[in-house]
């Protein structure tokens, strides 16, 4: 499980920087993307990853603070999604104004003379 | 303790977001109705941040418990006197923003006067929190308003600036998560005092991830203190924003230098035991080459904007050294200094935009091309032979003599804020008579002198150009709107400069209880304690 996690954070953060170095607008904008979700993965599981837990408490189990899932990195990534699904729509506007203003969608807002 | 000025700690907070929530529900139309909203708001934090500031220090920690949740579970907010400083020069920066906003830029785009206030909410709230995932939600709040403000008036220019600001802070706030939530993972908790007292007892195995994950927070805040190499975004962004935009934009990136002085003093500190000065060398060396980049474009700027956000980099560069320096009376200079560069920079900021206005579109270009080449100015005295001199308006005359100020302000001479903000860095790394000087505080002293220098060599070639050399096509247009805010900001430098004593006495009990934050942690922690035992 645990390896499964981090996998797939590596990959999503891998391929999240990648696309970011790219030139065009439109990748960086995925990209940012892919490293928050990335990023939310990582605040989820620094609450400690279990599976096939019960949701509150076992039948018949007495309830102790062990048991409890940790809410707090719940919380956070809560908060951080919506921040980040804020920022990526503001981003998103400014990058159509670039494309409308410079003719490109070069992140320079010009092509690179080659 | 009562409980009226118990309340006032959030006042701060919540002033400007109720101010610019109903700014959005007034609409832009009605301008008189939001323009006198902004107003209300602007001069009512200007009084609160003065009353916060008075009562600075007595109590030496005042904490604000929101939903009256202990300190460990909930959120708190600390003023102490760093925030209270922080506010203060937030809410000046605000009315002056606001009134010069007034005589154009508020109406050359959309929701100019609510951004201006969310920015202000998300300042104060960086300034006031407790702990670090506030931190992170209040640097949000606070980087949303000021892409809008950064992007205000569009243009071109402007919206390619913006695109990489975004970017770049986007990129930074993941960062600044990543390390909040290795903290949390390692530490279990999020409040910066509680941080410190655990520090102490982190299983060994455990410190290096510890530090790992604040040393990635700590990226996060030195992009936004735009610190070498992270810092190429801020002189484009700056140079292109609207002049009132630009003056609030200026204390943005002192806000990196604010969670560094406050984040890593607490955690960092003499008393943190096997921990203490971790990355002390990282923040003196990228604050030196800082200075120098900084320096280099300054003198490489060839216009007014650019040289303004050079300078910002040159300010940001000599704080994080002095803080990086190490030393508890350094840090009490680098406080007065940033009061001082603060002021001076968003005074800078306003002036150039005025200034720009009566020349000639490139002749900034032209002013460099003569000077390289020599040409233009051989056939002046074969054509007028009478004239003694020229004689320039009243008002050019003032903007020069603000920019003279500003000049003084910026290169750290006398008579004005910015010399004494030098000196009282520069004299206690000297050291008491006869003691080794080390090494590195003399690389820091050449540091400070140099970036002087060549702040002063720039900004003397800029003046003789704009206001000798070329003078004004036309005499610039200029509101009483525009100049008022220039002179209370040059007031408040003044002010600085003739209160110096009580200033510096101020600064140096901040820089105290920086250093030894057991008052901070007993403020915040003890009030838990207080509760855990049902007192109130």
């Amino acid at each position: 499980m645990e390896l499964v996690v981090s996998l797939a954070i590596g990959v999503l953060a891998g391929s999240g920087v990648w696309l970011l170095l790219r030139p065009r607008t439109f990748q960086v904008i995925i990209g940012l993307s892919l490293l928050s979700y990335a990023v939310n993965l990582f605040i989820f599981s620094t609450g400690g990853l279990r599976s096939g837990a019960a949701a509150i408490l076992a039948p018949g189990q007495e309830g102790s603070l062990g048991q409890f899932a940790d809410p707090l990195p719940q919380a956070l990534v809560l908060t951080a999604i919506v921040i980040s699904f804020a920022t990526t729509a503001l981003l998103l506007v400014v990058l159509l104004a670039a494309r409308g203003l410079t003719g490109t969608d070069h992140v320079d807002g010009r092509e690179r003379e080659r | 303790m009562s409980a009226w000025t118990d309340h006032l700690v959030i006042a701060p907070i919540l002033v400007p977001m109720l101010a610019g929530a109903a700014m959005i529900l007034a609409g832009d139309r009605r301008r008189r109705t939001v323009v006198v909203m902004g107003f209300t708001s602007t001069v009512l934090l200007l009084a609160f941040a003065a009353l916060l500031l008075g009562t600075a220090g007595a109590p030496e920690v005042r904490i604000y418990r929101l939903g009256d949740w202990p300190a460990m579970f909930g959120i708190v907010l600390v003023q102490d006197r760093l925030s209270s400083l922080m506010l203060a020069l937030v809410a000046v920066l605000g009315l002056a923003a606001f009134v010069s906003s007034l005589a154009r830029w508020d109406r050359a785009g959309a929701h100019f006067h609510p951004l201006l206030q969310f920015q202000l909410m998300g300042l104060n709230g960086a300034f006031l929190t407790g702990d670090l995932f506030n931190l992170f939600v209040f640097f949000e709040v606070m980087l949303a308003a000021s892409y809008g403000l950064a992007l205000h008036g569009s243009g071109t220019a402007r919206v390619r600036a913006g695109l990489h600001y975004i970017v770049i802070n986007l990129v930074a706030s993941l960062l600044f998560l990543i390390g909040v939530s290795v903290i949390y993972g390692i530490s279990g908790t999020l409040s910066m005092a509680d941080l410190a007292a655990r520090m102490r007892d982190v299983a060994e195995a455990d410190r290096a991830l510890l530090e790992a994950g604040l040393a990635v927070m700590g990226i996060a805040f030195l992009i936004k203190a735009a610190v070498w190499p992270l810092g190429f975004w801020l002189p484009g962004t700056y140079a292109a924003a609207t002049a009132p935009a630009a003056a609030i934009l200026s204390i943005l990136s002192k806000v990196g230098v604010y969670a560094v002085l406050r984040v890593w003093l607490l955690l960092f500190g003499d008393e943190a035991g096997a921990s203490a000065g971790f990355g002390g060398q990282v923040l003196l060396a990228g604050g030196l080459v800082t200075i120098a980049f900084g320096s280099v474009a300054v003198l490489a700027a060839q216009n007014l904007p650019r040289l303004a956000g050079a300078s910002v980099l040159v300010s940001s560069g000599t704080l994080l050294a002095a803080v990086g320096s190490g030393g508890q009376a350094v840090t009490g200079g680098a406080l007065f200094y940033l009061a001082s560069s603060v002021l001076a920079l968003a005074t800078l900021f306003l002036l150039i935009e005025l200034v720009e206005r009566g020349r000639d579109v490139g002749a900034d270009v032209l002013a460099v091309t003569r000077e390289a080449f020599g040409t233009g100015e051989e056939k002046e005295d074969a054509l007028e032979p009478e004239e003694v001199g020229v004689a320039i308006p009243a008002i050019v005359a003032i903007l020069g003599l603000a920019f003279m100020a500003c000049a003084l302000l910026l290169s750290g001479l006398p008579p004005l804020s910015g010399f004494l903000a030098k000196f009282a860095m520069m004299a206690p790394l000297l050291g008491p008579a006869g003691a080794p000087v080390p090494a590195a505080s003399w690389v820091l002293i050449a540091a400070l002198v140099l970036s002087g220098l060549a702040t002063l060599v720039a900004m003397v070639r800029m003046g003789i150009d704009v206001f000798w050399a070329s003078p004004p096509a036309a005499v610039p247009r200029v509101s009483l709107l525009e100049l008022a805010p220039i002179g209370l900001l040059l007031g408040l430098c003044v002010g600085l400069t003739v209160a110096a004593g009580p200033v510096m006495d101020f600064m140096l009990a901040a820089a105290q209880s920086l250093h030894a934050p057991g008052t901070y942690l007993d403020g915040v922690l003890g009030s838990t304690a207080a509760l855990r035992e049902g007192r109130p």
